[in-house]
């Protein structure tokens, strides 16, 4: 097909979505940025988090009627709160030992959610309602912009934007980055390590289920929705580089825009866009686009 | 000497280990109010372990260690530092991803009262008065600082928590002589003020003006105590344990 033939609403409408895809992309990223830098833990369980993040808003409309916008409140305080439930459980034995231990474990606690949702609820989705206040599209002449998906796109990016700022501009940031360096130096100023490391985990928790309940209107809501999109955002881990904020967000974006454009363009590669271009940075650069060589 | 009532430090059998390795073997040591203690000994005495089992850094310990009147052996090192203690590692810690001027304000400041006394923290002000170079490179990263920068740095960052216990170590290290010279005013300044510091020297001649007293460490026990008068008389003996 030649690319000049296709038609312009066609490929902004994907481009649109590979926008949207991107932004989830992005949110997942920026947390497991955090995660890694600070526990030193490769979070397996971030598509789960995700996953029970839009189960949380689907549940709490099935059963007990409560809006997506008390979803958009809850559900990630509550994920967030299992997220630090799970850090003092089992995450903090684990610091002092091989990075490996700590993805088998998130590993399994993931298969185990996805075991329970599946045996709860079945694989074959449930579908969400886009909420009242966000249905329709407009018209913005060039093309149709569904408002939903602008809105999850200006959400999420918002959200990645607080994330970069209170990280990079804030006495918190500043605490959260020395910690990542050096979490015996920060403590020995009095800081109290242990409990930021499983606060961080738990905001790690609760942004991805902020991306879960942002996601629950476009997808469907089903147990395996996690591990679909686990692999891809890790690929972006990659490409983007541990470490750096503004880069795992921007290789998100990037990475679900080029996404969108490779469907409309040749169909067939859209589902292996990102792992080539993983394949090819990490021949090129291997700390990755925005990674610094240690 | 028998410790007197005011000890601020006082340290009863001290034994810590690293994993398996066991480097302090019951290190007796007291600090008293206002007074500047240096740690003497050769390269793997002990000196820059005891400081970090002080702070709760090392792996295990036995023995005691008393702050202002409280047992701090069970203590996470954020709760030792919350104490009113202010520690400058030997490696500095100086945080590569943080600007100079936030290296300075990390440590947070110390709550309004430590051990029934008034917290009294230097001001950012008074900080940058006494080290001007800091304030020109407030916003370079924290790790692009020279050396010499780096260790007032370091020691800056602790005088804003109100801290008033010091622990340094080897601040003298591989300084430029005007440095060195300059940090030496700025202890007798922190002295005339009233702080307790505990220092760690390889530097005899940086040291041996400043302290009120000295201990000699060897093999991971204090051998020799004794007054900054009583210096001339053991210049011998040290020149046997230190080999300066």
């Amino acid at each position: 097909m030649n690319p000049f033939d296709i038609p312009i609403q066609a490929l902004l409408g994907q481009l649109l979505i590979g926008l949207v895809n991107g932004s989830f992309y992005a949110m997942l990223s920026l947390g497991l940025a955090v995660i890694f830098g600070l526990l030193g833990i490769v979070n397996f369980a971030h598509g789960a988090l995700y996953m029970m993040g839009a189960f949380g808003a689907w549940i709490l409309m099935d059963r007990f009627g409560l809006n997506y916008w008390y979803a958009l409140l809850l559900v990630p305080l509550m994920i967030g709160a299992l997220g630090v439930v799970i850090e003092r459980i089992f995450l903090k034995r684990l610091y002092k030992l091989d990075p490996l231990y700590g993805l088998l474990l998130t590993f399994g606690l993931a298969l185990i959610a996805e075991g329970i949702f599946r045996d709860q609820y079945g694989v074959s989705g449930q579908s969400y309602n886009v909420p009242d206040a966000l249905q329709g599209a407009t018209d913005l002449g060039f093309m149709v912009l569904p408002n939903y998906r602008a809105w999850v796109v200006l959400a999420s990016l918002s959200t990645c934007l607080g994330t970069w700022f209170v990280i990079e501009r804030t006495r918190l940031g500043a605490t959260l980055r020395a910690a990542t360096e050096n979490p015996q130096m920060v403590q020995a100023f009095g800081i109290n390590v242990p409990v930021m490391v499983m606060l961080t985990y738990g905001a790690g928790a609760a942004l991805a289920a902020l991306a879960g309940v942002l996601a629950a209107p476009v997808i469907q809501v089903t147990p395996l929705m996690g591990s679909n999109i686990i692999i891809v955002v890790f690929a972006v881990v990659v490409i983007g580089g541990m470490g750096s904020i503004l880069g795992s967000v921007l290789t998100g974006l990037a990475l679900g825009l080029i996404e969108g454009l490779t469907r409309v363009i040749y169909p067939e590669a859209s589902n292996i866009v990102v792992f080539v271009i993983m394949a090819i940075v990490l021949v090129l650069r291997p700390a990755g686009l925005f990674g610094k060589e240690h | 000497m028998a410790p007197a009532m005011e000890s601020v430090v006082s340290i009863r059998g001290l034994n810590a280990w690293y994993g398996e390795s066991h480097i302090l073997h019951g290190v007796d040591l007291d600090v008293r109010k206002g007074e500047v203690v240096t740690l003497l000994g050769r390269n793997g005495a002990g000196r820059t372990t005891t400081l970090r089992a002080m702070m709760g850094l090392t792996g295990a310990r036995t023995g005691s260690i008393n702050v202002n009147g409280m047992e701090t052996i069970q203590f996470a090192p954020h709760r030792v530092a919350r104490l009113g203690i202010g520690y400058c590692p030997e490696e500095r810690g100086i945080f590569a991803s943080l600007t100079a001027e936030e290296n300075l304000m990390l440590p947070p400041r110390l709550s309004s009262s430590v051990g029934g006394e008034p917290v009294q923290a230097m001001s950012v002000a008074e900080i940058y008065a006494m080290f001007p170079n800091l304030q020109e490179r407030a916003h370079s990263p924290g790790t692009r600082l020279s050396g010499g920068e780096q260790q007032m740095l370091a020691v800056a960052r602790i005088l804003r928590t109100g801290a008033r216990l010091l622990l340094l170590d080897e601040i003298s290290e591989g300084l430029a002589p005007v440095i060195v010279q300059k940090l030496a005013e700025v202890i007798l300044t922190l002295k005339r003020s009233g702080y307790t510091i505990l220092l760690v020297e390889q530097n005899f001649r940086f040291a041996a003006p400043l302290a009120d007293r000295f201990y000699v460490m060897e093999h991971g026990k204090v051998v020799l105590e004794f007054a900054q008068a009583q210096l001339p008389a053991h210049m011998n003996t040290l020149n046997e344990l230190l080999g300066v």
